[in-house]
């Protein structure tokens, strides 16, 4: 299960997104994930072994990094990007769910049309009732776990810029010995490159909740004189 | 050690296709589990947990320069690997299932070739309808019940002992799920206690915790699903015992597969998992005295067989009683 795995499996949901949704998934995809498993990880491939501070006392080495660097920044990143896509599996189980339903109902009524049962596999679900909620609730999900890794961020590394130096004096360091980061200012470009793609991240599930709001609010005022036969049967399938 | 988990990290994909297959037949409580286990445990071992655990030795710097005495200490204090536990106890906890993946084979299997048989005796299918059967057996989703319910109940506690026991393992071999910045050893060949300075303690226990919660929401998963289970068994199998008040009036006659009943007959149906209906006709006219019955202060359960008496003439194809 890599990234690739991951890919497949997240871009199912693509299907019942909205446009903007689209547009947020490509974004996650080309702007963060692909850059992190490209470039980031390369950079901060060496992050250990260049770390080197002023002293030959076996172990101080390790226990200043330590110190300075609870969590990688790659680790941290991957973990952001798992758990700001799972909110999209929980609209594909609803999806499927609601499939499953749809297809019973259909063969209730006494279609057994291979065919057809096929067509409701395929086709695009409608993003209204129980499933507008769902698909909201995710998408604040996404936000609410990116301002937290925003914030995660800015506690464990303040001002997201990487410091060149850094001052040590944990057991077994005789004193306060200088240690030195390798590359960082490559590794402040990254963080800041990420940070912002992150911050469009928002600003588009911002937008599309913005978007579908508005969107049910208007098909409300709109559709509360018109009663069809479709919306009817609509109602009654989804009562199911 | 390492082998072993870079095989398995090689056939990841694979095993991931084998249980997203068996995934059908499980249920919700079932593929939220999958889900979990493969998004945050799997994913989350492979993409970030390996890498932080990737230096565990070269970086494992123990104070002193005695040839020797930094293996012993690392061989004293990591017996096994926290990334080689995770990957067994992955593995471990997805065999189960093939379990259950075997015996919805072996079902499919003795049901094609009843199929196979009965068409050879009675000679009234075509062959069409006979490899539109088969399909359907293909595709069908079996219900939980009888023989594959004890199999499925099984697979579930197999599960709940393997995580559980690896978990112990974790715990008692490491002492907990922190990890120590630094350990004191004097194994031969250390000339005295020395100090060893393991890499990246933090990161370490972040992710072991990670790991661990992942893997008790995982038991939870497996407890819930398997009292959903037992509820399940143990009210069908409350309600079966009223069954006697639902007898037809009329004298109940067992069709045999392909015999056609014409209009104002009756005919026999079973009733499959939830509101699902397994005979195989279907009329618009049959719809409402179906409601009618789902409506009715009779419960209508799982693999009962009921009476429906044809409203109209309609013909009708009568196929075997499921099991």
């Amino acid at each position: 299960m890599n990234w690739a795995t991951f890919y497949a499996v997240i871009s199912g949901v693509n299907k019942h997104s909205t446009g903007i949704g689209r547009i947020w998934l490509s974004v996650l995809f080309i702007f963060r994930i692909l850059v992190l498993v490209v470039a980031a990880e390369s950079v901060w491939g060496d992050e250990k072994s260049g770390f080197t501070c002023n002293t030959q006392q076996p172990g101080c080495n390790s226990v200043c990094y330590d110190h300075f660097f609870p969590i990688s920044h790659i680790r941290l990143w991957a973990l952001q990007l798992i758990l700001v896509s799972t909110p999209a599996l929980l609209v594909a189980m609803h999806v499927a769910h609601r499939r499953h339903v749809d297809k019973r109902v259909y063969r209730l009524s006494g279609r057994t049309n291979p065919k057809e049962l096929e067509q409701i596999k395929t086709q695009k679900m409608k993003i209204t009732g129980a499933l507008w909620w769902t698909y909201v609730i995710s998408l604040l999900f996404r936000v609410v776990f990116e301002v937290i890794f925003m914030y995660v961020f800015y506690m464990i590394y303040p001002g997201y810029k990487m410091i060149r130096l850094v001052k040590c004096d944990s057991y077994p360091c005789p004193n306060t010995v200088d240690c030195f980061v390798s590359r960082p200012t490559e590794k402040t470009v990254f963080t800041v490159f990420m940070l912002a793609v992150s911050g469009v991240c928002i600003l588009l599930n911002i937008a599309e909740v913005v978007f579908l709001v508005v969107k049910a609010c208007s098909k409300h005022l709109h559709g509360v004189g018109e009663s069809t036969m479709g919306a009817w049967i609509q109602h009654k399938l989804c009562s199911f | 050690m390492s082998l072993l988990c870079y095989h398995t990290r090689m056939s990841w994909p694979l095993l991931y296709a084998q249980l997203f297959a068996v995934n059908r037949h499980s249920t919700s409580l079932g593929k939220v589990w999958l889900s979990v286990l493969f998004i945050f445990r799997v994913m989350v071992l492979v993409v970030a947990a390996e890498s932080v655990w990737g230096d565990e030795q070269s970086d494992f710097t123990c104070n002193t320069l005695q040839p020797g005495c930094e293996n012993v200490c690392y061989d004293q204090f990591f017996p096994v690997s926290h990334i080689r536990l995770w990957c067994l106890q992955l593995v471990f906890v997805s065999t189960p299932t093939l379990l259950v993946a075997m015996h919805v084979a072996y079902r499919n299997h003795s049901d094609k070739k009843r199929l196979l048989q009965g068409s050879g005796r009675s000679g009234f299918l075509s062959n069409k309808s006979q490899e539109e059967e088969l399909e359907t057996l293909k595709t069908r989703r079996l219900p939980i019940a009888g023989a594959l319910w004890w199999t499925y109940a099984c697979s579930l506690v197999f599960r709940l002992l393997f995580e559980g026991g690896f978990m112990y393992a974790l715990y008692v071999v490491y002492d907990g799920f922190q990890m120590p910045r630094l350990v004191q050893c004097d194994q031969w060949p250390c000339p005295n206690m020395v100090d060893c300075f393991i890499s990246r303690p933090t990161e370490k226990t972040v992710f072991t915790v990670f790991m661990a919660t992942a893997s008790s929401i995982c038991i939870v998963l497996n407890m819930a699903e398997l009292a959903y289970l037992v509820a399940k068994a143990v009210t069908r199998g409350f309600r079966n015992s009223s069954l006697s008040r639902f007898e037809p009036t009329r004298g109940t006659q067992k069709k045999e597969r392909g015999t056609e009943v014409r209009g104002g007959g009756e005919a026999r149906c079973w009733l499959g998992d939830d509101i699902d209906f397994s005979c195989d006709f279907w009329s618009m006219d049959l719809k409402p005295i179906i409601q009618h019955f789902r409506k009715s202060s009779f419960p209508l359960f799982f693999n009962d067989s009921f009476i429906i008496l044809l409203p109209a003439q309609n013909p009708v194809q009568l196929f075997e009683y499921l099991q």
